[in-house]
């Protein structure tokens, strides 16, 4: 009874997440808006970059959640092949369409910051290339989940299919640092960084990069309701169909 | 599995498809570009590298599809599945079989391509060598690809959107060992590396593809 | 001597149950035809016995390598010929002898004929004679004798008994008497029933 897979219970999952949904959305959408208005209102303009700087709250956060989603989808794999928790797979692919949306966001945030900083929206350089590998596997992983008619068959392959793309989604990134030396600055906020942005940006990126991660739960949490709705749909017509014969 | 390994090369013979198709498709391709991007040679020479590694790995794409489906839609993979051979060895086979049908002939014909694209002479070497070390990796990423695949309607196009991206590591690492070649350079890392992916993937990958298969036969 | 046996066995097709309950043996010398109607799931239960599919509950037991299957789809090359694929798969098995099956299903004289080029009775013929390299002790077959005539599923027949009687045993899904002591076991009343709910797959949704 203690243990927390119960909380993975399909009906248990659509009670629990029942009640912390309208808290989690409220509670993300302030923490948001004060991190993006305290960002781009109330922080001084950069000595060199100006205002362009401000786009950073919505690139940083972004772009770390495009990784970190994929992180996320790896687990929930990991978990349904070995525990087989349904809620789970449908976890992974629920998070597929937003890792894909904030691979989305980063890229072009990073292409309008670009123009102004280093004069072109595209520079092959390993770090734009790389997140452009990522929405490659975004999408190879979403078009598989979309091809195959049976969830729990989908389950499965797209959930090797992540394992395997994890491990080369590292490699290109290696292969492409390897390859082209760029332009971009190296991590942006690091904890153990000795230049590290000033605390006046500092604060606010991480009001930003909390309500981005609170927003990715709670949509995840609310698409997986929706994925478990449909798959309530599919057994129901399913059963239906049975017992018409 | 070596009955396997024969009786793959025997229909991939007389079908007269894997054969000459991949390298037949890996010419045009090549004839293709100087057309694209005009007969100058100096920049045909700078591209020639890139050129030749994506036309090899789209080469080797076009036949992957083959590699599980006709088995499938036959009802072979089914027996096979059941037979007393563990199906990591019948993916592995296939994949082997795939590489000697298809990724072989492009290295043996690379050489001659590379001569229309006036590739610096010092690449050659490189070049084989390269081919060589990559392509097993194509077919073993393919045959995983593939094994994904395995079953569904349409399952072609998905395929080559699960299977490029994949490729990518051995496609930059290949065409920078004949860049390095051909400018004289050191070429121990990009090639330590690709060797390195394609021992992975020769290594680890039939095992993945095994458990996609069993799943979509189930 | 009992070869395969299952015990309160379901299976499941797309993850919805279809049959449940199941109980029986099968020994030396048996034969057990499936009956029931079409859709019912006994392709679905052949598989789970031929071991493509896991069981949804219960269990199936039987030495490793007993089970030898043959479905709608022959699994044959066409630009093989007949010897070819037969000897393909009778290496597979670790054999090398095809002979005694290409007389047994009377392939003798296509032996050199390309798959591709035989009828769908010779092509069902060449797919049962790989039953016999395989030296696999339980046949698990499904709807063997479609597109057969009549003599040759006389021949598929004494086949089978053949078989029997060298220590082997069948499972065979079929509509059409073959004439041997089958025991017939009719798979409707194993029905799964929708009603109940269960605890794992699409069922925890409802």
């Amino acid at each position: 009874m203690a243990s927390i897979w119960e909380w993975a219970n399909p009906r248990k999952f659509m009670a629990w997440t029942d009640r912390a949904l309208p808290l989690l959305s409220v509670l993300s959408a302030c923490i948001f808006i004060i991190g993006l208005v305290w960002g781009f209102f109330f922080t001084p303009d950069d000595y060199r970059q100006g205002a362009t700087v401000k786009i950073f709250y919505l690139h940083v956060p972004s772009a770390m959640m495009a990784i970190n989603i994929w992180g996320m989808m790896l687990v929930a794999s990991l978990i349904w092949i070995v525990r087989r928790h349904h809620v789970s797979a449908l976890a992974a692919k629920s998070a597929a369409a937003i890792g894909m949306t904030m691979t989305l966001i980063a890229l072009i945030t990073g292409a309008i910051w670009g123009k102004p900083m280093w004069g072109t929206y595209w520079e092959w350089d390993p770090r734009l290339t790389s997140f452009l590998i990522l929405l490659l596997f975004y999408i190879g992983y979403m078009a598989l989940w979309e091809a195959i008619e049976n969830p729990d068959t989908a389950a499965d392959l797209t959930s090797v299919l992540c394992l395997v793309g994890s491990v080369f989604a590292l490699l290109s990134r290696y292969a492409v640092n390897f390859w082209n030396q760029g332009l971009h600055q190296g991590a942006s906020l690091s904890l153990d960084a000795q230049e590290n942005v000033a605390d006046v940006y500092w604060y606010p990126a991480l009001v930003a990069i909390a309500g981005f991660i609170l927003l990715f739960v709670t949509l995840v949490l609310l698409r997986t309701r929706t994925e478990i709705r449909a798959r309530r749909l599919h057994a129901l017509e399913m059963r239906e169909r049975v017992q018409g014969q | 599995m070596i009955r396997l390994f024969w009786r793959d090369l025997a229909l991939a013979f007389r079908s007269g498809g894997g054969f000459g198709l991949g390298l037949g498709f890996f010419l045009i391709l090549v004839t293709l570009v100087p057309f694209g991007v005009g007969p100058n040679s100096e920049r045909l020479m700078a591209i020639a590298p890139g050129i030749l590694w994506v036309g090899a790995l789209l080469a080797c794409l076009l036949s992957l599809d083959r590699i599980f489906a006709l088995d499938f839609e036959d009802g072979s993979l089914d027996l096979l599945a059941t037979a007393p051979i563990p199906l990591e060895g019948v993916v592995a086979v296939k994949a082997l079989a795939h590489w000697i049908t298809t990724g072989l002939p492009l290295v043996l014909a690379a050489p001659a391509l590379g001569f229309l694209l006036h590739l610096d002479s010092a690449a050659y070497r490189w070049l084989m060598v390269t081919l060589l070390i990559g392509t097993p990796a194509l077919s073993f990423i393919g045959a995983f690809g593939a094994a994904l695949t395995v079953g569904l309607k349409r399952g072609g196009l998905l395929m080559s959107l699960l299977v490029l991206p994949l490729y990518i590591p051995t496609l930059i690492f290949g065409a920078e060992v004949i860049r390095r070649g051909a400018g004289g350079f050191l070429v121990a890392t990009p090639l330590a590396m690709q060797a390195g992916i394609t021992a992975g993937s020769v290594a680890l990958l039939p095992f993945a593809a095994a458990a996609a298969i069993r799943v979509a036969l189930r | 001597m009992k070869l395969i046996s299952v015990k309160n066995l379901t299976v499941a097709r797309g993850g919805m149950p279809v049959l449940e309950g199941l109980n029986f043996d099968v020994s030396t010398g048996e034969i057990l035809v499936l009956r029931g109607p079409n859709g019912v799931g006994k392709t679905t239960l052949l598989r789970t016995l031929a071991g493509l599919q896991p069981p949804y509950e219960g269990t199936v037991d039987a030495a490793p390598d007993t089970v030898a299957y043959a479905a709608h789809a022959d699994g044959l090359k066409s630009t093989l010929t007949v010897r070819e694929n037969l000897m393909f798969w009778a290496g597979v098995y670790g054999g090398r002898d095809i002979e005694p099956a290409l007389r047994d299903f009377n392939l003798d004289s296509l032996s050199e004929r390309p798959a591709g080029n035989l009828s769908a009775g010779q092509k069902r013929r060449l797919g049962l004679a790989r039953l016999m390299v395989t030296h696999r002790p339980v046949w698990v077959l499904d709807e063997p004798t479609v597109s057969l005539d009549v003599a040759s599923v006389a021949l598929f027949a004494a086949a089978v008994k053949a078989h029997l009687a060298s220590g082997g045993a069948a499972i065979i899904a079929t509509h059409i008497q073959l004439g041997f002591e089958e025991t017939v076991f009719d798979v409707t009343p194993y029905k799964a029933r929708m009603d109940v709910v269960r605890d794992d797959f699409d069922e925890a949704f409802l």
